[in-house]
């Protein structure tokens, strides 16, 4: 009895140390987010966000990644700049010519300066582009370039780099000559593969970028002055920027914190001024309590989760048999249930922030009906007498919980509406994509993201069977016919058309069952104003400031 | 003693070997390049990368290649992230890393052993059952749990300690509790169960009788012999809390060596691989022998060049 007495005291005593940690809030936890002295007008125009994680290179020629661009879209101004509105304008370049054919575009620069004094002259971006362009410099995104004439020969090392038609004809003016006329060439000298570097500082040292400090000169409306490795990132207003009365922010710490749920916690303790996209990542669970509180903004953007069939093995060279498989899913039942971001459900390719009308798309959401139609005749076609004839399939997708979940609700209405017994299986990340692109797999998960404002972004992957991207073994004549004359159409309405045709042709066949349109979401500080976020979910803090 | 310590070296140089090599050998088994992404790169492209860092060589070349970059302590430039070699990334995040393990070291240590003596002492008594329970919980709260657990009540709802990152003594108090606590508990047991063990042997009884108090007993007749299994356990603990955690690290935001025994494997880095796996296993092994010369300091019956202990 005594011993027994022991044991609830001593548990009691242990019980007690976590309730006495459950007590006493109140002090610090006024969560409104964000600032704490908002309401005042004098407010600091400092910012904290979370980036994530550390940039692999802040060199433009060598960024090839989101949080890259994150931080090279606030310290550098290319040619252009996406604007408020979504469209490029005028940035380094104070007038654009284009001649009648779209094909030389001729840049006049505005008076401008790096960081260091030195004077942004034309000579900076003929050596920016030409430096990624050169085979030497391992630059992965150079093909970023090869709109320009002869840029893919001089990088694949087939063409002299005296040929590609870019040329600094004097300090102000940069002529840039096209491969074919190129609508949506504005967006891409917006784009970081296409921004300036300091040819002088560059050529002194070719580790320019590797650290903050005076190596490091930048021409955009903040400069880095701190680079703690996997730490953080300090940014502040550039005084040698163009148009730095437009910059009211002072100061941006971008802090490397690869955990959605310390994010928000860091958001809610106030420590942080935003959590989630685009530059982090919520946490799924928190989701529908954000959105209950009205906090959660959310934002469509370019990109689309997709699953690809191998049109090389069957049942899925038969294109009744994909569509009925794209047909037999419901969309909406997996984002109200699962993602829980208001994602849009695609029954198209090219999202509707590039194309409007894909919000409705080329067929109905969830049609179990028209899906066992085509179930009928896909396999009439194939052969077969009923469904338990056809081989065994199996759904990839590289392991993580939130694939998993769409895969495990994608094979149970598979098999409620069709029928269809499907395994799942999932690989580590580099040897899933490894899988996907040399075709071993029947139907697997993709996402894509747009990197500039076009439509040809979504279609461009499926004109070769064989090209990088494409994974699913299928191509088409008419496909190929239609991009091709996009590629050389000048009429900006008429080329709309053109890729309208080919998305058509695409839905027609069905190579690739698209899930959902990507969105972003977050919370931000109340007072928190002017951060603008791109259709592509790019983010850029020029005009941010608070209340 | 001094020759037995060269033996010990030299068997330290043939593991390592043995580890950079399989290392080496799995990780250009398994599919997948630095340069696999979802956006493939065009052929040529390609060619061009794995010419420049030596990956069309043949493979003898490239392990030749590296066994030579290691005995020069250069593991080279990291695949992933351009602005930095793959010394940079040890030498920046070790000492983070090794700062927090070392916090987290002492925390264990100091607690554990105080736990586990009292729990002895007070056997089946109520200090007993509470050291054990702190013990038990301690074991089986896995610390991405204890991690979040202290974020909510500590730093969110009572605002003592920040949430997260790594700036100034106060960030690293959070973590190194979270990092410290199944060590703790671990040793608290360790120690408890030895030192019960070592309270019941004659030596103990005839001090008794012989009339010492039991403050002398425990402190210069139990304890040192009880310590001997923490001891063990103190050298692959001391490696592997020095060089970082990758969950507690990504969940306080701590810029340590921990997150890159991971990330380096996904992103396919080779050079970060090697650099970091070359790095843990000679503190590894370092520790184990370090280890087995306290044994030597700690209870003279232990003779390294005895035999016994020292192969």
């Amino acid at each position: 009895m005594k011993k027994r007495l022991s044991v609830l005291f001593s548990m009691l005593l242990v019980l007690s140390m976590f309730l006495a940690a459950c007590g006493g809030n109140d002090n610090a936890g006024n969560d409104n987010g964000g600032d704490k002295d908002g309401s005042k007008s004098d407010v600091p125009q400092e910012l904290r966000v979370n980036i994530n994680s550390e940039p692999p290179s802040l060199h433009p020629g060598l960024a090839k990644d989101s949080t890259s661009g994150t931080v090279l879209r606030q310290t550098f101004e290319g040619l252009t700049r996406i604007g408020k509105d979504g469209k490029p304008i005028e940035a380094a370049a104070e007038k654009i010519e284009v001649s009648e054919d779209q094909k030389v575009y001729t840049f006049t620069l505005r008076d401008a300066q790096w960081s260091n004094g030195d004077p942004v002259v034309a000579k900076d971006f003929e050596y920016a582009w030409k430096w990624a362009l050169d085979p030497n410099n391992q630059s992965e995104y150079a093909y970023q370039l090869y709109y320009i004439k002869g840029a893919e020969a001089a990088n694949t090392g087939s063409g002299s780099m005296d040929d590609v038609g870019i040329v600094a004809k004097d300090d102000k003016t940069l002529e840039v000559t096209l491969e074919n006329p190129t609508p949506f060439f504005l967006e891409l000298t917006a784009f970081y593969t296409y921004l300036p570097i300091n040819s002088k500082i560059a050529e002194a040292n070719k580790d320019w970028a590797n650290d903050a400090g005076e190596n490091y000169t930048s021409n955009g409306p903040f400069v880095m002055t701190e680079w703690s490795h996997s730490d953080k990132i300090v940014l502040e207003k550039n005084d040698t920027y163009w148009d730095k009365d437009a910059v009211k922010l002072e100061k941006i710490e971008m802090i490397m914190i690869n955990d959605p749920n310390t994010e928000l916690s860091m958001f809610d303790n106030g420590e942080l001024h935003w959590a989630g996209a685009p530059t982090g990542a919520l946490p799924t669970d928190a989701m529908q309590a954000l959105k209950d509180d009205g906090r959660l903004i959310t934002k469509p953007i370019a990109g689309i989760y997709n699953y690809k069939f191998n049109t090389t093995v069957e049942p899925f060279n038969n294109a009744n048999i994909r569509k009925a498989f794209t047909f037999a899913i419901n969309r909406q039942e997996i984002i109200d249930n699962i993602l829980q971001g208001e994602q849009l459900p695609a029954q198209a390719i090219v999202p509707p922030t590039m194309f409007p009308e894909n919000e409705e798309g080329y067929f109905a959401d969830n049609d179990a009906e028209k899906a066992k139609e085509y179930l009928q005749k896909g396999l009439e076609e194939l052969g077969l007498k009923d469904v338990s004839e056809l081989p065994a399939i199996t759904l990839s997708y590289n392991t993580s919980e939130g694939h998993q979940k769409i895969a495990q609700a994608i094979q149970d209405m598979w098999k409620q509406n069709l029928g269809v017994e499907v395994t799942l299986d999932n690989q580590e990340w580099a040897v899933f994509l490894d899988k996907m692109h040399s075709l071993d797999y029947q139907v697997g998960r993709m996402g894509w993201l747009g990197d500039f404002n076009d439509a040809i972004n979504f279609l461009e992957m499926y004109r070769d069977a064989d090209g990088g991207n494409n994974d699913t073994g299928w191509e088409s004549k008419k496909f190929q016919d239609l991009l091709a004359q996009s590629a050389v159409e000048t009429d900006a309405e008429k080329r709309q058309q053109l890729l309208k045709d080919a998305e058509a042709v695409i839905m027609d066949e069905m190579p690739v069952m698209p899930i959902y349109f990507y969105t972003e979401n977050w919370v931000q500080a109340d007072n928190l104003k002017d951060v603008v976020i791109s259709g592509l979910g790019d983010v850029q803090y020029k005009w941010a400031y608070f209340e | 003693m001094a020759k037995c310590i060269g033996k010990r070296l030299l068997y330290m140089l043939i593991s390592l070997w043995l580890i950079i090599t399989a290392t080496f050998f799995f990780m250009r088994i398994a599919p997948g390049n630095p340069f696999t992404s979802e956006k493939k790169l065009p052929p040529e492209i390609e060619a061009n990368l794995n010419a420049h860092f030596g990956l069309d060589k043949p493979w003898y070349a490239q392990y030749g290649d590296y066994l030579l970059r290691i005995l020069k302590w250069d593991f080279g430039p990291s695949f992933k992230y351009k602005a930095q070699t793959v010394n940079d990334l040890i030498s920046e995040g070790f000492p983070v890393s090794a700062a927090l393990g070392l916090e987290a070291i002492l925390l264990a240590v100091a607690f554990g052993i105080i736990l586990g003596i009292i729990a002895a002492l007070k056997h089946n008594k109520w200090q007993d059952y509470t050291a054990m329970i702190v013990a038990v919980l301690g074991i089986s709260v896995p610390s991405f749990i204890m991690a979040t657990f202290l974020q909510y009540f500590l730093a969110i709802k009572m605002g003592i300690f920040p949430v997260a990152r790594w700036e100034s003594f106060m960030h690293t108090v959070l973590p190194a509790i979270a990092l410290g606590s199944t060590p703790m508990a671990f040793i608290a047991r360790l120690t408890r169960s030895s030192m019960l063990e070592v309270l019941s042997n004659d030596y103990i009884k005839t001090a008794k009788a012989k009339g010492l108090s039991s403050g002398v007993i425990t402190v210069k007749h139990a304890i040192r012999n009880a310590l001997l299994p923490v001891v063990t356990y103190m050298g692959p603990l001391t490696a592997g809390i020095l060089t970082g955690s990758f969950v507690i690290e990504k969940i306080f935001g701590i810029p340590g060596l921990g997150s890159h025994f991971v990330t380096s494997i996904s992103n396919r880095d080779y050079t970060v691989i090697m650099g970091v796996t070359v790095f843990y296993s000679i503190l590894l092994l370092l520790s184990i022998l370090l280890v087995d010369i306290a044994y030597g300091i700690i209870d003279p019956r232990i003779k390294l060049a005895g035999g016994k202990k020292g192969e």
